[in-house]
């Protein structure tokens, strides 16, 4: 998991100790994937039995530091020099919202594609935003922070752009259906809908 | 709180009977100082269409525009004339800037052919190009300047003199994409300093620097975001 690797890099740079190491990869991340103590200690001590940090002696406020070893310098090169896998993709709530979405009868497809439209759109303002407020980018943690904010922005912009093409593709299949019991209701879904709004 | 844009059920018609086509179909919308509006939808759902009204490059078959509290279909075409030199600001997808002429003589124009003297008109158009902050190219060409800096010429175009409505149609279209984002983030810090935008796009990713975005189908509007979000609401969506 990218945390263990991520805190394990951080100390290639000095030896921390727990609370450091959260505030660390917050300032580079900006809580988008908040940690707590708990969890970095607990991949402190993963990776100490995996012979990767070892303990680094404390200091006079009895703060445990740990240091990096050879072998996890070995494995930070190894996980900047490995691409992040592809090969199962993550599960993905909303393809298989809408891929039963379609199957079962009488939902409102494209009722369920427009409000996440909508939803989604507020994200990507909410990260455009926090993407307005962000400092200097000559900062490296600045720089970080808008990498993974940009990050945030093409993930929900590629959600969009496939909504729009899912409602394109919808329409079409809609069209060319026989007319029998689906398209009506449908339409009545859809105009349902026009009321309402 | 009236708008520096006001349309009120704008509904344009092409063509006549059986052939008729709606590219907007009662629209209503407010754009006040301050507030920049993303309107975005698939091509002929009317975006083009909204603009072109917006701009008073068209009339509406029905309902009104209004620029300022000046309905544009009441005036004779001079005084639209004036009101488009006066109010309303362009930014087009591909700069539209003439090339015979510098950054500053392009932002002077609008100014001098609404009768400013030379002189006067050129010192607004070095204000605008500092606001956008390239005043130090008002002696470039456009062809010796990169996409991102022409198109920062054509809004400081867009604002010189008191112009309070800037239609932007496309602007980041024809730019990569972090040269985009400071387009947009130009664009969004003049409205924060008081300009009303409209900004045509159908990226979602420039939308988004927008208060509102509006979405049309067949010239209807068939959804809408709502205003801002508080700071909370956020940080528990980015972390979700």
């Amino acid at each position: 998991m990218s945390v263990k690797q991520g805190l394990l890099a951080l100390l290639e740079q000095r030896p921390m100790y727990g609370y450091q190491l959260r505030s660390e990869f917050e300032a580079r991340t900006g809580a988008t994937w908040p940690l707590n103590v708990g969890q970095v200690y607990t991949t402190l001590a993963r990776l100490e039995r995996d012979g990767l940090v070892e303990p680094a002696g404390e200091d006079g406020e009895g703060h445990a530091f740990y240091g990096i070893t050879d072998a996890g310098r070995a494995a930070v090169t190894t996980w900047f020099e490995t691409p992040v896998s592809r090969e199962t993709p993550p599960r993905d709530e909303l393809a298989i919202k809408l891929a039963i979405a379609v199957t079962v009868p009488g939902v409102d497809v494209r009722g369920v594609v427009q409000r996440q439209r909508t939803a989604t759109i507020r994200a990507l303002q909410d990260y455009t935003r926090l993407k307005a407020r962000s400092g200097d980018s000559r900062k490296p943690a600045e720089l970080a922070w808008l990498l993974v904010l940009d990050s945030l922005v093409f993930a929900a912009e590629a959600e969009i752009r496939w909504l729009d093409h899912c409602e394109v593709r919808l329409a079409r299949a809609a069209a060319d259906r026989p007319a029998t019991t689906a398209p009506a209701a449908a339409a009545t879904t859809a105009r349902a809908e026009q009321v309402q709004r | 709180m009236t708008g520096v844009l006001v349309l009120t059920g704008v509904t344009r018609v092409h063509g006549a009977g059986e052939a008729a086509v709606h590219a907007l179909a009662g629209i209503d919308l407010d754009v006040a100082p301050g507030e920049l509006v993303a309107v975005m939808g698939p091509s002929g759902s009317g975006k083009s269409t909204l603009l072109t009204l917006a701009g008073g490059l068209d009339s509406p078959t029905s309902g009104t525009v209004a620029v300022e509290g000046i309905v544009l279909g009441a005036l004779s075409r001079a005084a639209l004339a004036a009101v488009r030199r006066r109010s309303i600001g362009y930014v087009f997808q591909d700069f539209n800037l003439i090339p015979a002429l510098t950054a500053a003589e392009n932002v002077a124009l609008p100014r001098e052919l609404d009768g400013e003297a030379p002189r006067q008109a050129r010192a607004l158009a070095v204000a605008a190009l500092e606001e956008v902050g390239i005043d130090e190219l008002a002696d470039r060409f456009p062809d010796d300047m990169s996409g991102g800096q022409q198109q920062r010429v054509a809004i400081a175009r867009a604002i010189v003199g008191d112009r309070r409505l800037v239609l932007a149609d496309e602007p980041t279209g024809a730019l990569d994409t972090e040269t985009g984002e400071q387009v947009m983030r130009l664009l969004r810090a003049r409205c924060d300093a008081g300009v009303a935008g409209v900004l045509v796009t159908h990226e979602a990713r420039h939308a988004a620097w927008a208060d509102r975005v509006v979405f049309l189908r067949d010239g209807r509007t068939v959804d809408e975001t709502g205003r801002a979000a508080t700071a909370e609401s956020m940080l528990s969506s980015a972390a979700s």
